[in-house]
């Protein structure tokens, strides 16, 4: 009997379950999970808080889910640390369980920013439900809520927020909305239409305090300017959860890392997910890829390689699709970098709300961002992920109606997609 | 192991009727072309992109894959594939419309609804709509043809 143990009970964990039951249906799973709630899909939270999906509608899976997988979910429970001379895992309680293959799925959490008077009452985070919940107790129409970060989180909560009746401000110490995947121009349609929607913005100056007594009442800039509020979201980016790996000869970068089949440096232990530091196949290098997809990816080929398959898991990219107030945004890969070496070709429509970047580099596509058309973009990914050479068929691919039949005629025939051989994808 | 949809390349010319006739298998009308355009508020999408460039012309549906990445990088866990039929199956009650599926399919083969709840929709081989897919049924060159298996 081989014991298969995870810890964490969203996307990688999930994945990690349904790699192993791919080929192994006998030996038995135990997941330990610190959340109380069966798997939800954490993006949903912010859909949870505005009121659009109810709690009973966030499952990531059906509710038979750890039944129909014979997998035994500890729910509720936190894994304190690792003992691999052991093979064994401890969780809070003192409880010892052993594993013959584990998988740390511990994903990431919020990062503290440096900012006086963060522990005061109505300063939430907002990356799991129990904050999205406890904001709906807190905030009501009329509210006055600042978001912290202009992250693709952050800006989630404030729409949500929006929707709820709450007067948003968003400040972030950039002056570019979705610094980290967005570049000015793009940045600045997405401000001009959350403004339309009703967020203010208080943009390229850090909140250094929160006032108030026990209670959050405003926030201090650093340019001595201050705005009263009654809640404060902090959304100013994640690291992984490492814990459990401390002091136990597990390698750790900036994440847990692991090679292509997602094992860590010691047998028999995996790591997938936001925990975990894996190949990015666009910068060909190691680094955390917080994003679902790649943890549910990565979850899926940890599992496969638990139960004794040999896959190996190409690498992940930097992919983030999200709306808000019906804009569409979807990026890619390299999409803002000024670097050279990297050629950008792009399509501004400004009034329309439209905008298409493409960045190649030696002939190859190798990120994008697009703004407001987005149909077909699973295209361009694949471009960037099969790291086709493209030589000069660039421009038919900045319409927003692009298609396969405008890809170089050898590339859409090696594609091969009459008969959905998939030759180029790995 | 799912069947789907496949295009003779040399055979399409690119006449637009499997697009028709998807959208009204997909509308409240799946047996009238007539009412399906004319009475129907909300035209759904047409689950299959006819491609075209001068002689070039291509029907393109989703090809059912077998590693999908739509179904793994969905957000929700709105779509999966049908362990009975192989089928990519979307529940549209559980989309959110995060497009990150349509960020993901090499094909370009799942796209917005359109509507005013705005979802993703994708070829779902007219299941519990009818027998032979609409698009395939209907090609007046026999352009399409619902094929076996996957091959990936
Ligand atoms: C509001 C919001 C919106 C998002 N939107 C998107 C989006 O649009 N697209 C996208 O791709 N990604 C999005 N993400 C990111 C996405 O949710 C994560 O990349 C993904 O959830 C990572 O999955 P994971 O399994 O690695 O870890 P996580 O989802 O972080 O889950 C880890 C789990 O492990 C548990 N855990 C941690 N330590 C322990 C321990 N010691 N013992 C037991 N259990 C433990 C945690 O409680 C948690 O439940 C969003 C995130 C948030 C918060
Ligand atoms: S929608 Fe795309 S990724 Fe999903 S099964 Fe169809 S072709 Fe494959
Ligand atoms: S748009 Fe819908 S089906 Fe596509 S990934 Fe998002 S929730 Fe899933």
């Amino acid at each position: 009997m081989i014991n298969h143990l995870i810890i964490g009970n969203s996307a990688a964990a999930i994945g990690g379950v349904e790699g192993i039951r791919r080929s192994d249906r006998e030996n038995p799973i135990t997941l330990i999970a610190e959340e109380p709630y069966p798997c939800y899909s954490r993006p949903l939270i912010s859909y949870y808080l505005e009121g659009k999906v109810a709690e009973n509608e966030m499952g990531y899976r059906g509710a038979d889910f750890y039944a129909a997988n014979r997998v035994e979910a500890r729910l509720g429970v936190r894994a304190q640390r690792i003992d691999p001379d052991r093979q064994e895992v401890i969780l809070e309680t003192g409880e010892v369980l052993p594993y013959d293959r584990l998988l740390i799925a511990t994903g990431s959490r919020p990062v503290t920013p440096p900012i006086k008077g963060i522990e005061k009452k109505g300063v939430f985070f907002f990356n799991k439900l129990d904050y999205a919940r406890a904001l709906r107790q807190y905030v009501s129409p009329g509210s006055r809520c600042a978001v912290i970060g202009g992250g693709l989180t952050g800006l989630k909560a404030a729409e949500a927020l929006v929707h709820l009746g709450a007067r948003v401000l968003v400040t972030d110490i950039s002056s570019c909305l979705l610094s980290s995947i967005l570049d000015p121009a793009g940045a600045e349609i997405v401000k001009r239409h959350l403004a339309g929607s009703g967020i203010g913005f208080q943009l390229g100056v850090p909140v250094v305090e929160l006032a108030g007594d026990s209670r959050v009442e405003g926030l201090i800039f650093a340019d001595g300017g201050s705005k009263a509020v009654d809640a404060v979201i902090v959304a100013t980016g994640v690291r992984p959860n490492l814990e459990v790996v401390s002091d136990t000869g597990v390698d750790v970068g900036q994440g847990i890392i692991v090679d292509n089949q997602l094992q860590t440096n010691l047998p028999g232990i995996f790591a997938a997910g936001d925990v975990s530091e894996g190949w990015d196949i666009v910068l060909q290098q190691r680094r955390v890829i917080a994003n679902l997809p790649n943890a549910y990816r990565q979850g899926e080929t940890a599992g496969r390689n638990m139960a004794g398959e040999k896959v190996v898991y190409p690498g992940g990219v930097a992919l983030n699709s999200v709306s808000f107030f019906g804009l569409a945004i979807a990026t890619a890969g390299i999409s803002n970098s000024e670097d050279a070496g990297v050629e950008a070709v792009r399509y501004l429509k400004e009034a329309e709300k439209i905008y298409r970047r493409l960045n190649f580099r030696e002939g190859r596509l190798v990120g994008y961002i697009c703004i407001g058309e987005i149909s077909r973009v699973g295209i361009l990914t694949a471009l960037i992920k099969s790291r086709t050479p493209l030589a000069d068929k660039r421009q038919g691919l900045l319409k927003g109606d692009f298609g396969l039949v405008d890809l170089p005629e050898e590339v859409r025939l090696s594609w091969r997609w009459e008969r959905g051989e998939l030759t180029w994808r790995f | 192991m799912s069947k789907r949809v496949i295009c003779k390349e040399d055979v399409c010319i690119g006449c637009h009727l499997c697009e028709i006739n998807c959208i009204t298998a997909h509308s409240s009308y799946p047996h009238d072309i007539w009412k399906a355009f004319k009475l129907q508020k909300e035209r759904p999408i047409a689950r299959v992109l006819v491609e075209e460039k001068g002689e070039t012309s291509f029907a393109l549906s989703c090809r059912q894959c077998r590693e999908p990445e739509c179904v793994k990088s969905c957000l929700t866990g709105a779509l999966r594939i049908d362990p009975v039929s192989g089928v990519v199956v979307l529940a549209q009650e559980r989309c959110i419309g995060c497009w990150t599926c349509i960020v993901s399919c090499p094909y370009g083969a799942i796209r917005p609804s359109g509507g005013k709840r705005m979802v993703a929709a994708k070829c779902d081989l007219c299941q519990g709509i009818r027998e032979v897919p609409a698009c395939v049924a209907g090609c007046p060159n026999d352009a399409l043809e619902l094929a076996d298996g996957r091959e990936e």
